[in-house]
Formats: structure tokens, C-alpha cells, sequence
């Protein structure tokens, strides 16, 4: 059901982990239908993403996208970074099936959310940025065995 | 490991040799029709006669009370569907349970839109259905009873003799999916008092697209299929003979050897069940420890999500299946683990793995290895994860 893109950005994804003290942190999707991105950026004084990294709870669709969003946006300016919509994550995979289109707008969403974050550390305001929508906080009751 | 490891018996099972050779001679030697006069119908005729007089036998019941149908589905429809229609003068009221699978559960969605009332008693955190809520939600109008012998993705054995007892008791009839227990563990009709069972061949390692439905004598519920005589004009369409010997095939073979097949399932079962909660932390058992399937295990992993473990898994070899939603083409979880009260994310992260009595405790071994490194791998990755560990620093 995957293509061959989606299977490898899975099986080996790129830029998984954590970036200690990060320029932007966001965290998108909900636990209880199965999805959590979280992006973390490290964008430099010109406003370049040196990187970028990644955690995600999801299914094979979920994580590939997260990996394929985090390549896309790594190296580009914030305006670019901005322009890395699902679309162009579901392309560079060559596609998705019908029902996973929705990983791949987390993905887009999870680099808003981490850009936003970057912008209200810096009391900036990105041209083109809105607030992301935010429903993590239903996936936060975690129940322990 | 090389070859693949097959645990998804519950989803459906490799056709025995024995059954493969017993149905073969019914495609292109015994290919008469069982209603044709000349000997080459008879021939079909005999074979359909034997398999039915056997299969009747499995569960003390009498050769008239088994109706072959296309299946498991087809069997749970028609009971449900027919019932209904046949009762609709005593009441409009059914009872089942909120565990069953989506053949008896769209079917009873399908008769709400047409009139009918359907309650579905709840069940506890192991999956066993609360029998106190179901006399409760006896009425004078209630025409039946439908509870599933044992839950296909949890594993759970109902009480089936007491709640045959309840539904005896206040006149109700009774019928249960055995899809996933039919030649798996003993059913006796009378001693449990059940009025009509469900029962399909693939789940047995028999073919696919044959099943039956078991109806007590005397029971008036109609034909579903219109068209001929066949099956005592209950249901029409010309015999699958080739399907129905594979059937009884399949049952024999199973029959023949049904306590140690159960024997050895359960010990591979309770092996594995205990590797895996020694050596994976935050797992959940799902489903009853002692009343359950013999080849049934479920574990819910915390923290990560279920297809991706398929997939996972599928590279290595082991073929599984999960109640995430991502594997049921919806949004939501299993409506199993949702019953017996796990929350959504955790329901997300389910594994059901479905033994045969042909696996082995090598094989059991390889599962937890893989499992273990999955585990870790896609715990690595999780932020639901990173954060739990957080909080507990």
C-alpha cells in the first residue's frame, strides 16, 4: 500500500531525535486517533535552519512524512522552510494512499507549530505564519499500568 | 529466520493438505450437482449428507440442525435477520453485546434503522460480558439473545452455558458467534443450551467462503436465500460440495486432535504471554488470562502505534495484526479495546498475535527478540515517550 519512498523514509528515518535547547519546538496531532509530530528546529542568526530533528507516535505514513518534512526544510530560510506544504511532502514520497493524507498534513502543521514557537521566543512575527492548531493537550492524560 | 512465522491464525489459517486432498476429487471427478437424480449427483449428494451428519456430531447436535452458508458472516447475518423478522409479533428487542464482531454488530445497526431495539451489554476490563446487565436488560418484547462464544481479537470465552441458561430461563432464543471457537475448544449445543451458532471453515484450517449455521430444530426462523430447495429450502443456491468436504475436513482434522492442539497452543501461548511482559515494560495484557482462546495473545505496548509494529514485524518475517486504526480504515481505534476500557492511545498501540498448533517455541523465541528490538526502536522515536520519561526524572 506504500510507495517505495514512504517504506524507506520509515524503515530508515532520517533526523529522528531531540535538539537540546532548540530555536523551536512544536507538537501537533492528538494521541487518541493515533498521531503525534513533534519538530524541533535549530535556526541560525540569519534566519537559516541549520537543522532539524524529529519524534513521532504513529503509523508508517506518520514517521515518513515527519522525515520527509524534516530534509525538506533543513538548509532553507524560514520563508522556504514556510512553503513545505503536504503537498510537496506527499510528492516528494510520491504519494500516499488516499486515507493517510492526513500524516501528511501533520507534518505540515508540526513545522508551523515549531516555527511559531521560534517566532514567540524571539517576539517576532513571521509574514505568511498563523497559530497552529493545537489539539495534543486530549493526548496528554497518560494512564500508567 | 528465513521462512515466515504465521500469527495471524484468527484472521485466517494455511488449508490443511488433508483438506486440500479430500476436496479435490469434488472439483473434476464428483462435480454433479446433489439435486440430480443420476449416480454422479448421488455422489455429491453422499458427500454433502456425510459432511453435514459429521459436522452435526462436533457439537451434539442432529444432521437436520446444520445449514451450510457461505461463511461466518452470512451465518451470524441470517440468524440475527431471519430471527427478527420471524419473532417480530412477540417484540422487537435484541440483546447482544458491545464486543461482537461487525457481522452481528452492522447487522443489529441495520435492524435499528428498521424498527427494531438493540441493547449491547457492556463488558469487564477483560472482555467478559457483565451477566447482571444482561438479565437486566431482559424485557417482555425481547426476542434474542447474541453473545459470541469467544472474542476474535481479545480472546475472551464468554460464559455461553450461563448465559444459555438466562436466555432458556425467559424464553429468549439464543444464538452465538463461534466463528473463532468452533473446533478450537468443545462446544456442546444442548449442554449450553444454544439455539443457533455461526461457525466458518477457513478459521480451521479449512477453505474459505464456507461456514454454517447451526439451528436448533423447531426453531421457525425463514429462508434468507430464496430459490431452490436446497438446505431444506432454508437456503437456496446449488451445494458447495467441494467447500463443504473441505469443511468437514477441516473439522475432523481438528476434532481428531482437539486437546492436544489446545494443550499445546496454551503452553506456546502462556510462554510467550510471560517473555513478553518479563522482558517489554509498559505492556498490557488484553483479554481474560485463563478464560481465553488457547492460541490467543494481545498486548497493548504504551507509547507507540500498532501498524507501525506490523510493519515492522513484516520485515522480519512475522505476520501479525493490531486494532490501531490505522488498520481498520478508521480514525478510531478497535471498538474491542475500546469496551473493556482502554483509552484511545493506548488501544492505538495494540498487537494480536494468533498461534497454530504448528508453531514452535523457537519460533516464539524469534517473536520476542524482534519484539523487544521493535519496541525499543519506535520508543526511541516516540514523543509521548520523551515525555513520560521526562516526568519521571
Amino acid at each position: 500500500m506504500y510507495s517505495e519512498k514512504v517504506m524507506d523514509h520509515f524503515q530508515n528515518p532520517r533526523n529522528v531525535g531531540e535538539i537540546e535547547n532548540a530555536s523551536g519546538v512544536g507538537t501537533v496531532g492528538n494521541a487518541k486517533c493515533g498521531d503525534i509530530m513533534r519538530m524541533y528546529l535549530d535556526i541560525d542568526d540569519n534566519g537559516i535552519i541549520q537543522d532539524c530533528k524529529f519524534k513521532t507516535f504513529g503509523c508508517g505514513a506518520a514517521v515518513a512524512t515527519s522525515s520527509m518534512a524534516t530534509e525538506l526544510v533543513k538548509g532553507k530560510t524560514i520563508q522556504q522552510a514556510l512553503e513545505v506544504t503536504n503537498k510537496a511532502v506527499m510528492e516528494a514520497l510520491d504519494g500516499l494512499p488516499p486515507v493517510k493524507v492526513h500524516c501528511s498534513l501533520l507534518a505540515e502543521e508540526a513545522i508551523h507549530a515549531a516555527l511559531w514557537d521560534y517566532a514567540e521566543k524571539n517576539h517576532i512575527k513571521i509574514e505568511g505564519l498563523s497559530k497552529p492548531k493545537n489539539d495534543i493537550s486530549e493526548g496528554e492524560e497518560e494512564d500508567e499500568y | 529466520m528465513s521462512k515466515l512465522i504465521y500469527l495471524d491464525n484468527a484472521a485466517t489459517t494455511k488449508v490443511a493438505d488433508s483438506v486440500v486432498d479430500a476436496m479435490l476429487p469434488y472439483f473434476k471427478e464428483y462435480y454433479g450437482n446433489a439435486s440430480s437424480i443420476y449416480q454422479l449427483g448421488a455422489k455429491s449428494k453422499e458427500a454433502l449428507d456425510e459432511s453435514r451428519e459429521y459436522i452435526a456430531g462436533t457439537l451434539g447436535a442432529k444432521a437436520n440442525e446444520i445449514y451450510f452458508t457461505a461463511g461466518g458472516s452470512e451465518s451470524d447475518n441470517w440468524a440475527i435477520k431471519a430471527t427478527a423478522d420471524a419473532y417480530a409479533q412477540k417484540g422487537k428487542h435484541i440483546i447482544t453485546s458491545a464486543i461482537e464482531h461487525h457481522a452481528v454488530l452492522h447487522t443489529c445497526e441495520y435492524l435499528e434503522k428498521h424498527g427494531y431495539e438493540v441493547t449491547y451489554v457492556g463488558v469487564d476490563e477483560n472482555g467478559v460480558i457483565k451477566l447482571d446487565e444482561l438479565k437486566a436488560a431482559i424485557r417482555p418484547d425481547t426476542i434474542l439473545i447474541s453473545v459470541m462464544f469467544a472474542n476474535n481479537e481479545i480472546g475472551t470465552i464468554q460464559p455461553i452455558k450461563e448465559i444459555g441458561e438466562i436466555a432458556k430461563e425467559h424464553d429468549i432464543l439464543f444464538h452465538t458467534d463461534a466463528v473463532q471457537a468452533y473446533a478450537q475448544v468443545p462446544i456442546n449445543v444442548d449442554e449450553m443450551h444454544i439455539d443457533m451458532l455461526s461457525a466458518s471453515g477457513h478459521k480451521l484450517n479449512g477453505p474459505k467462503g464456507i461456514g454454517f449455521l447451526y439451528i436448533r430444530k423447531g426453531i421457525k426462523i425463514r429462508s434468507f436465500v430464496h430459490g431452490g430447495q436446497q438446505e431444506r429450502g432454508r437456503r437456496a443456491g446449488t451445494e458447495n460440495i467441494p467447500g463443504i468436504v473441505g469443511l468437514a475436513a477441516a473439522a475432523k482434522r481438528s476434532f481428531s486432535m482437539l486437546e492436544e492442539k489446545m494443550q499445546k497452543e496454551i503452553e506456546l501461548r502462556d510462554y510467550l504471554i510471560s517473555r513478553i511482559e518479563a522482558e517489554i515494560p509498559y505492556c498490557r495484557l488484553n483479554g481474560d488470562r485463563k478464560k481465553r482462546l488457547p492460541n490467543n495473545v494481545n498486548f497493548s505496548f504504551q507509547f507507540i502505534e500498532g501498524e507501525s509494529m506490523l510493519i515492522l514485524l513484516d520485515n522480519k518475517g512475522i505476520a501479525a495484526s493490531s486494532g490501531s486504526a490505522c488498520t481498520s480504515g478508521s480514525l478510531d481505534p478497535s471498538h474491542v479495546l475500546l469496551a473493556i476500557g482502554l483509552p484511545h492511545e493506548i488501544a492505538h498501540g495494540s498487537l494480536r498475535l494468533t498461534l497454530s498448533e504448528e508453531n514452535t517455541k523457537e519460533e516464539m523465541d524469534y517473536v520476542v527478540e524482534q519484539l523487544v528490538a521493535i519496541m525499543e526502536r519506535l520508543r526511541s522515536m516516540s514523543p509521548l515517550y520523551e515525555d513520560f520519561m521526562k516526568k519521571q526524572k
